[in-house]
């Protein structure tokens, strides 16, 4: 284990702000790609794909 | 008539659409488990690195969206020259459905670059090699979507297409290269066939696995967005009338 406490995990010890920037970003980007391409699919079942794509 | 199964069967769009719905929920299972893993691996059994300290961590993201960046682009130009050579539809629609996850994994690259330059060079952006000939290629994959979606004629928009991606194809060396022949703030490849790694064995595993977890990932979206585009190009077409409500 290499955190002696919650409060050492969520600093990064001192790299938070890089470490967590980068993380979520990351996440956020992953899952709203999925989501769109979905939403992208349920529009094209339903024939309603607006004409730009 | 028989069926037999050969390298064009998931050509026709009606077999790639109930393909990609048959693997689409494994894909996406398979995404959650090994970032589930690689995370758990990368933040609780890697040791911190004794130079970047935990900074370093942003390395299990950072290498992996690189890699795809590069893989995903190369894949396009791929099936957008097939579908070119071969007037195949549905290789051409693949290559258009790969463009947008291309383009968010070197954006992701570029930024956790930004984030991990930061704290160990003291600066968000150099225009050295590598960071520069991988901005080239978010430029490529924007460059490739506008033309493709600018152009109304299906059929011209895939040549078009193609042709960007083809020559564009020459920067996905030099961005593996770079490092090797200019002089860069960017450290060497990650790992080599030819050397013995020089991180730690967990490390190098989390690494790995999130590199499969952004693989069964890319798969699942792009499958996706395939079954879209296929749907409306074919909107009037028998098989995807029975799919569509």
């Amino acid at each position: 284990m290499n955190w002696a406490s919650l409060s050492e995990f969520l600093s990064m010890k001192g790299y938070g702000l890089y470490v967590w920037g980068s993380y979520a970003v990351t996440a956020a980007l992953l899952l709203v790609e999925p989501w769109l391409v979905r939403r992208h699919l349920r529009r094209a079942r339903r024939g309603t794909t607006p004409l730009e794509h | 008539m028989k069926a037999s199964l050969t390298w064009l069967t998931f050509s026709a769009p009606p077999r790639f659409y109930a393909l990609a719905n048959a693997v689409n929920p494994w894909l996406w299972a398979l995404t959650v488990a090994l970032a589930v893993a690689g995370l758990y691996i990368g933040f609780f059994v890697a040791p911190t690195d004794a130079t970047q300290g935990e900074a370093y961590r942003i390395i299990f993201i950072h290498v992996p969206a690189a890699w795809m960046s590069m893989v995903l682009y190369l894949a396009m130009a791929f099936w957008a020259a097939v579908g070119w050579m071969l007037n195949a539809r549905m290789a051409s629609t693949l290559a258009r459905a790969i463009a947008p996850t291309g383009a968010l994994f070197t954006f992701i690259a570029l930024w956790t670059g930004a984030f991990w330059g930061k704290p160990t060079w003291g600066t968000w952006w150099v225009w050295d090699a590598r960071l520069t000939s991988e901005l080239i290629l978010l430029f490529l994959y924007l460059g490739y979507i506008a033309l493709v979606t600018s152009i109304d004629d299906l059929a011209r928009g895939d040549k078009a297409g193609a042709l960007l991606a083809i020559v564009g194809s020459i920067n996905v060396p030099i961005i593996y290269f770079s490092v090797r022949w200019w002089n860069t703030l960017h450290q060497g490849a990650t790992i080599s066939l030819t050397t013995a790694p020089k991180m730690a064995q967990t490390m190098l595993l989390a690494m790995l696995i999130m590199t499969f977890a952004f693989w069964a990932y890319a798969f699942a979206t792009v499958f996706t967005r395939a079954q879209a585009l296929a749907l409306e190009r074919d909107a009037d077409a028998d098989w995807a009338r029975k799919e569509m409500l």
